[in-house]
């Protein structure tokens, strides 16, 4: 009789983390790249997305076979194609889902899923929601151009109340959901956002998604030059950006602007933008960006721009035990006050007779 | 109540007995059932058993949609049904009473609480006199028991509120069963010891129960008979008693272990299938684990993503979840990954009813899905074969690389009966082995015999690739929109299904191999066939059984063996879906048998429909 083994014939990867960065394998950003042809329509912000994803996989120094990207529907779904990796092109919402087994299955894993404002908070909320609050060490990248991209140009989840699509010729009279108040009432253990166009933001960005263990959510904020050309444009083009974002840092006051004079103060329990040195304001006075903080990352999941600078940057990074953690930790339990199952033992478990 | 003058007890050797406890849900009718058929079990009768209770957990009590019911038939022959009718039913209440005395045969025992008979639940049934009083019962052999009040008398002292006392009364008419069937009540009270061990009192107020319940029977000059139901002479080997739902979490674990894979079982509650879950969720150290997902989409998700990941994935459900689940069976076709999806059918269409038996979800899960989806489909017949035909389930998975679907039902998923342990070293090794040579690797290249593709884990180094749902590249697994590509792809993935016929046992045919008669079946209706073949052989009929446990493909020798007779009935809880396969199929002029009644049919009304047939020219 043969012992459970495990369910691969291969030895576990090392435990993803920076101190075990030193024994881990040397790949350039080629390694990542496969031979398949990407096909978005030219000037899509997903070709940002794929770029920096490939550039910034040999920072984590794991095993190409050992990295997994699974997808679901909508342009956001081709991304696993374009990786060197493995990769799993799934079902319209359900990635998560998948993920969720294959991290069970094989902790050993670094798991990314890679969905859309559509895929991931229309069909599929169900699932990115639990895998959250299951704190699921998955690492979400949710591609957020507030429209169906593939099926050319309906209102999504979070286009903006009243968008004239083509769906909604009259406006959208859906209120948009906020993808980061989701993911923090979800339980997330980490929540970022980004910019497809802010290359560096953006990479070190999916940097910090890549190292967390846990559930970690990252919205996208990316252009569709087709069907929602210039969708953030307001905020995110180069002259305007350094006054109408705000980059948040661990520990450092939110000071934001082109010459760093504007900052987010808390007024009672509101936040206002202040200007530094206006009726006697300093730095000091400015609130301190916590990202363990869960106070502070629902205050930031709420304000925009033209209110507010956007915010950008981790929002939310917080340990806790991972599902795969709690059920192994089941498991090594069960095995440690029973031992080994004996498939004998589990048949003539209760009462048997016998019949001469 | 005087003893002095009390005549001798009879005692009546009988080959079956048929018995129906029925009360309120709140009763614990299930629980003295089980009891009664444990100790059945153990002294060595066949038995069969079909729990019948409501979808409500609790309805209002004394209701009719309350009524809950077990039947039992132990038996000292072979049996393979639970009985068409009842020889005794234990009525606990006006509305058990009512719903079920339908059911029993004129002259047939009625044991009835009659403490329960008060005007407020006789009018809440519907009862404008008291039956027990006016007379209406006189074709039954009546038996009217105080059983609250002699329940409560032995029951005194232990300072129980009379809710604690009354949830005691079912052990009290166990234990009159017991005695009136000569059974030891030794297994039950260690039962209860063993449940009830560190709360004494409520564990020494049941054990009182059973014995006043054995000790009226004993004293009473009511029963002027008791009955003896000598052990059956099943072959040798260790038995237990089984449920259908117990013993496919049984056949899935085995056959894990005899594949050295470990299993992930993704499952979403649903009735008659939840048991499995539960079951599987303790078996954490042999191997398995267990995922209670948010909805039956994410249950079958997580399963295929297990399989990817080098596990045996597995996800069970009943027919509204199956609905939910066909877009990711058809995943699991278009990528080809193993995968076992467990069906355990109840009363359709939309929620039904929930508790009750139907096999109706044939034609869903064979052609449920968009597009040309080819799914290997397996049945159980009888409870303890769930074992068999769960590892069978999971061979033809792991070695063709396919989602296999098995269908239980409500029926086969609750009802027991006693099963023979298989020697676990004499099972086969059903072992695969994951692609590890990236020299020559293509994700869709496929094997000459069984056209399974690789499994190319993830972890695996020179092996990564990409699949999904886009349809792929012949060999390469590339996304492909090639016409001729798409057309050859979904004559590949129909032959590796097709082919599977070349591995899976004929039909075997029980009775002549030629005659007037073939009545063929598949799934939990094997045991009320079998009887009535039994039956009609015994009058010297031509009449043969032949039972279906491969759905899709269909064993190679179908046909032929259909060919062999007159006639062929194909008895179904639906209305007539193997039937249409196949007359379909085989071009045979076969004729539909159909009931759904959310019950198990009646020996009897196969004999007699087998009867019609043949007077037929």
């Amino acid at each position: 009789m043969t012992e459970p083994v495990s369910s691969a014939a291969v030895p576990e990867g090392p435990p993803l983390s920076p101190e075990n960065a030193a024994v881990l394998v040397q790949l350039t950003r080629k390694d990542f790249v496969s031979d398949q042809e990407v096909r978005w329509c030219p000037g899509c912000g997903d070709y940002s997305i794929l770029a920096q994803t490939q550039k910034l996989m040999p920072d984590f120094g794991f095993p190409k076979e050992n990295i997994v990207f699974i997808s679901g529907i909508g342009c956001s779904g081709r991304l696993p194609y374009y990786m060197n990796t493995y990769g799993f092109h799934s079902i319209h919402g359900r990635a998560p889902t998948i993920a969720t087994g294959l991290k069970a299955a094989r902790p050993d894993l670094m798991v990314w899923v890679i969905t859309g404002d559509g895929d991931a908070l229309s069909i599929g909320g169900n699932h990115i929601l639990h895998s959250m609050r299951r704190n699921v060490d998955i690492k979400v990248v949710m591609f957020n151009n507030r429209i169906y991209g593939l099926t050319k140009g309906q209102a999504s989840p979070t286009s903006e109340f009243g968008k004239v699509t083509k769906s909604t010729p009259a406006g959208t009279i859906d209120q948009p959901i906020s993808p980061l108040s989701v993911a923090l009432a979800a339980e997330a253990s980490f929540i970022a956002r980004s910019v497809d166009t802010h290359t560096e933001h953006l990479q070190g960005t999916l940097n910090r998604v890549g190292w967390h263990r846990g559930s970690a959510f990252v919205e996208v904020l990316q252009n569709c030059n087709i069907f929602n050309d210039g969708a953030y444009r307001e905020f995110t083009d180069r002259e305007v950006r350094e006054d109408r974002m705000l980059v948040l840092e661990n520990g450092k006051p939110m000071v934001f602007g082109k010459d760093r004079d504007q900052g987010i103060r808390l007024s009672g329990h509101q936040p206002e933008v202040v200007r530094i040195g206006q009726d006697g304001i300093r730095e000091a006075d400015l609130l301190v960006h916590d990202e363990t903080d869960p106070l502070i990352a629902f205050m930031l999941s709420r304000i925009f721009w033209p209110e507010f600078p956007v915010p950008v940057g981790v929002i939310r990074d917080v340990r806790r035990p991972t599902h795969d953690e709690l059920m192994t930790a089941q498991t090594d339990a069960a095995l440690a006050q029973r031992g080994v199952g004996d498939i004998r033992r589990l048949l003539t478990g209760g009462e048997t007779w016998s019949v001469e | 109540m005087t003893t002095t003058t009390k005549r001798p007890v009879e005692v009546l050797e009988l080959d079956r007995v048929t018995i129906r406890f029925a009360g309120d849900s709140g009763d614990g009718m299930q629980l003295t059932g089980t009891q009664f058929t444990r100790t059945a079990a153990v002294f060595g009768n066949d038995i069969s058993t079909l729990p019948d209770f409501p979808a409500e957990i609790r309805a209002p009590a004394g209701s009719l949609p309350g009524v809950s019911g077990f039947q039992l038939s132990f038996s000292s022959s072979d049996i393979h049904t639970p009985g068409d009718q009842p020889d005794v039913l234990v009525a606990m209440n006006p509305a058990a009473l009512k719903s079920n005395l339908g059911d029993l045969p004129p002259g047939g025992a009625l044991i009835v609480n009659e403490d329960a008979f008060t005007p407020a639940n006789l009018t809440k049934v519907g009862y404008t006199a008291n039956p027990l009083l006016d007379g209406s019962l006189s074709s039954w052999n009546l038996f009217a028991i105080p059983i609250g009040v002699l329940n409560a008398r032995a029951l005194e002292g232990l300072g129980l509120t009379s809710k604690q006392v009354d949830l005691t009364k079912n052990f009290f008419a166990l234990g009159l069963m017991f005695w009136l069937y000569e059974r030891s009540m030794e297994p039950t009270l260690k039962w209860i010891d063993d449940k009830f061990g560190k709360r004494p009192v409520i564990a020494e107020s049941n054990k009182r129960a059973l014995k006043a319940g054995y000790a009226f029977g004993e004293t009473t000059e009511m029963f002027h008979t008791t009955y003896r139901v000598p052990a059956a002479h099943l072959p040798a080997g260790t038995y237990r008693n089984i449920t259908g739902n117990e013993a496919t979490a049984l056949g899935l674990v085995v056959a894990g272990q005899k594949a050295g894979r470990d299993l992930f079982y993704g499952s979403y509650p649903i009735t008659p299938a939840s048991e499995i879950l539960h079951q599987l969720s303790t078996y954490k150290n042999y191997g398995v684990k267990t995922f209670q997902a948010e909805d039956e989409i994410a249950a079958i998700g997580s399963a295929i993503g297990a399989s990817y990941g080098g596990a045996l994935g597995m996800t069970g459900t009943s027919g509204p979840g199956i609905a939910l689940k066909s877009e990711a069976m058809n995943l699991a076709v278009m990528v080809e990954l193993p995968l076992i999806v467990i069906d355990v059918q109840r009363a359709g269409p939309s929620t039904g009813m929930p508790t009750k038996t139907e096999q109706a979800d044939l034609l869903q899960v064979l052609y449920g899905r968009n597009g040309d989806s080819p799914i290997v489909v397996v049945a159980p017949a009888t409870p303890s074969e769930c074992f068999d035909v769960a590892f069978e389930a999971v061979r033809l998975a792991l070695k063709y690389m396919t989602p296999v679907v098995y269908l239980s039902d409500a029926f086969l998923a609750t009802g027991a009966e006693p099963w023979r342990l298989p020697d676990v070293d004499s099972l086969p090794d059903i072992s695969v082995a994951n692609r590890t040579e990236p020299e020559g690797f293509y994700p869709y290249s496929r094997d000459p015999v069984t056209l399974a593709r690789p499994w190319a884990v993830p972890g695996t180094p020179g092996l990564e690739h990409r699949i999904g749902g886009l349809e792929k590249a012949d060999v390469l697994g590339n996304v492909s929109y090639d016409p001729d590509n798409h057309h050859l792809m979904q004559t590949l993935r129909a032959a590796k299904v097709a082919g599977i016929a070349n591995d899976i046992p004929d039909l075997e045919v029980f009775g002549p191999e030629q005659g007037d008669l073939l009545i063929l079946g598949w799934g939990s209706t094997y045991g009320s066939i079998r009887s009535a073949v039994e039956r009609l052989q015994a009058d010297g009929r031509a009449v043969a059984h032949a039972h279906l446990r491969h759905l899709n493909p269909f064993p190679r020798n179908t046909g032929a063996v259909l060919a062999g007779y007159r006639r062929v009935l194909v008895p179904e809880l639906n209305l007539g879906q193997l039937l249409l396969l196949v007359r379909a199929r085989y071009l045979v002029d076969a004729v539909g048998y159909d009931r759904v009644r959310g019950k198990p049919f009646r020996i009897a009304e196969i004999v007699a429909e087998a009867e019609r047939l043949l007077a037929e020219h």
